[in-house]
């Protein structure tokens, strides 16, 4: 026991990386989502520039007055009736930001989307019962209220990253739906 | 979820402001269709370019909001008013009417861009509504 074979053992470790780095080996997760440079950088940079409390309120908001029948997970919210009144609403200004937080996890987690999300997932599925179709209306919302923000930035290439982006999201909020 | 008296104003007096850049418009949304959602591509086969700012692309984002402007002006019927554009499409093209949704995102995308005042939330469920509408009527004649 002891050095010698610990030796060998480091030996072998060596020549199994050598080999390892020779041969291309495929993704230790192969259902891991896989990023380019490009949609990483994309993705950093549309969240360094938007103001978090504008886009949160302002795709909430948009999604209510749009799509009306999202209003029937806020009967708590107070006075929904018109445009307006949804657009001044403070519980929904307040709630925007709660989706942002929830979305910046993601930002910092670009590479396990899935598993970051899986006890929001199990919130919206079991507590809030939200129908997942309307995670699509929601994003929907965010990517034209971020084009209104980011004018001529938001390049098709960088409204590609950021819809693949959402496409994660929104996966993995429905992943714990059952 | 037809079309009010009020969303029927709201899509004219956008229309309006927007009907002056309609080809730009058009150009932009399709790119960025063909670029954010690939499977749009199969449609365009016979293109030899796809690229945003590419010949094929311009000319048929201004097809595209031709047809939407034409919309415009038949608001009140859009069934009967677009009735050959939905043989066309329903017929010759067979274009997945699953793709309208797609086309009118992006639309709307390009609006909420180039109109950032304009294109408020109430402007923006109208033009919505609207352009459900015009993608039901277009798809009229497919079975």
């Amino acid at each position: 026991m002891g050095g010698a074979q610990l030796d060998v053992y480091k030996v072998d470790l060596l020549g199994l990386l050598t080999h390892t780095r020779q041969r291309k080996q495929p993704n230790q997760n192969s259902k891991m989502v896989k990023w380019s440079d490009f949609e990483r950088a994309a993705i950093q940079d549309i969240f360094s520039k938007i103001n978090y409390d504008v886009v949160g309120c302002a795709a909430l908001s948009r999604c209510l007055i749009v799509y009306p029948w999202t209003q029937r997970y806020f009967g708590g919210f107070g006075n929904l009736y018109n445009a307006a009144a949804i657009t001044s609403n403070p519980k929904v200004a307040a709630h925007g930001k709660v989706i942002m937080a929830g979305l910046e996890k993601a930002v910092k987690n670009m590479d396990d989307i899935k598993t970051t999300y899986k006890d929001l997932s199990v919130l919206h599925s079991e507590k809030l019962q939200v129908d997942p179709d309307n995670f699509n209306l929601l994003a929907d919302c965010l990517t034209i209220v971020v084009a209104g923000q980011m004018g001529a930035a938001f390049t098709p290439e960088v409204h590609g990253a950021f819809q693949k982006f959402l496409a994660v999201v929104v996966a993995s909020l429905r992943k714990q739906y059952h | 979820m037809s079309l009010t008296a009020k969303d029927k104003e709201t899509v004219k007096a956008f229309w309006a402001k927007v009907a002056p850049k309609a080809e730009d418009i058009g150009q932009d949304a399709l790119s960025r269709m063909l670029a954010v959602y690939p499977q749009t591509k199969t449609y365009f086969s016979h293109w030899k370019d796809m690229s945003a700012g590419s010949a094929p692309v311009k000319k048929h984002g201004a097809t595209v909001m031709g047809g939407v402007a034409d919309a415009v002006t038949k608001i009140d019927d859009l069934t009967s008013g677009l009735l050959s554009l939905s043989e066309l499409h329903a017929f010759t093209l067979r274009v997945d009417p699953a793709n309208f949704k797609i086309l009118a995102h992006n639309i709307l995308v390009v609006f909420a861009i180039k109109f950032p005042s304009d294109f408020t939330p109430e402007v923006h469920v109208s033009v919505d509504k609207f352009l459900a509408a015009l993608a039901r009527a277009l798809s009229e004649k497919y079975r």
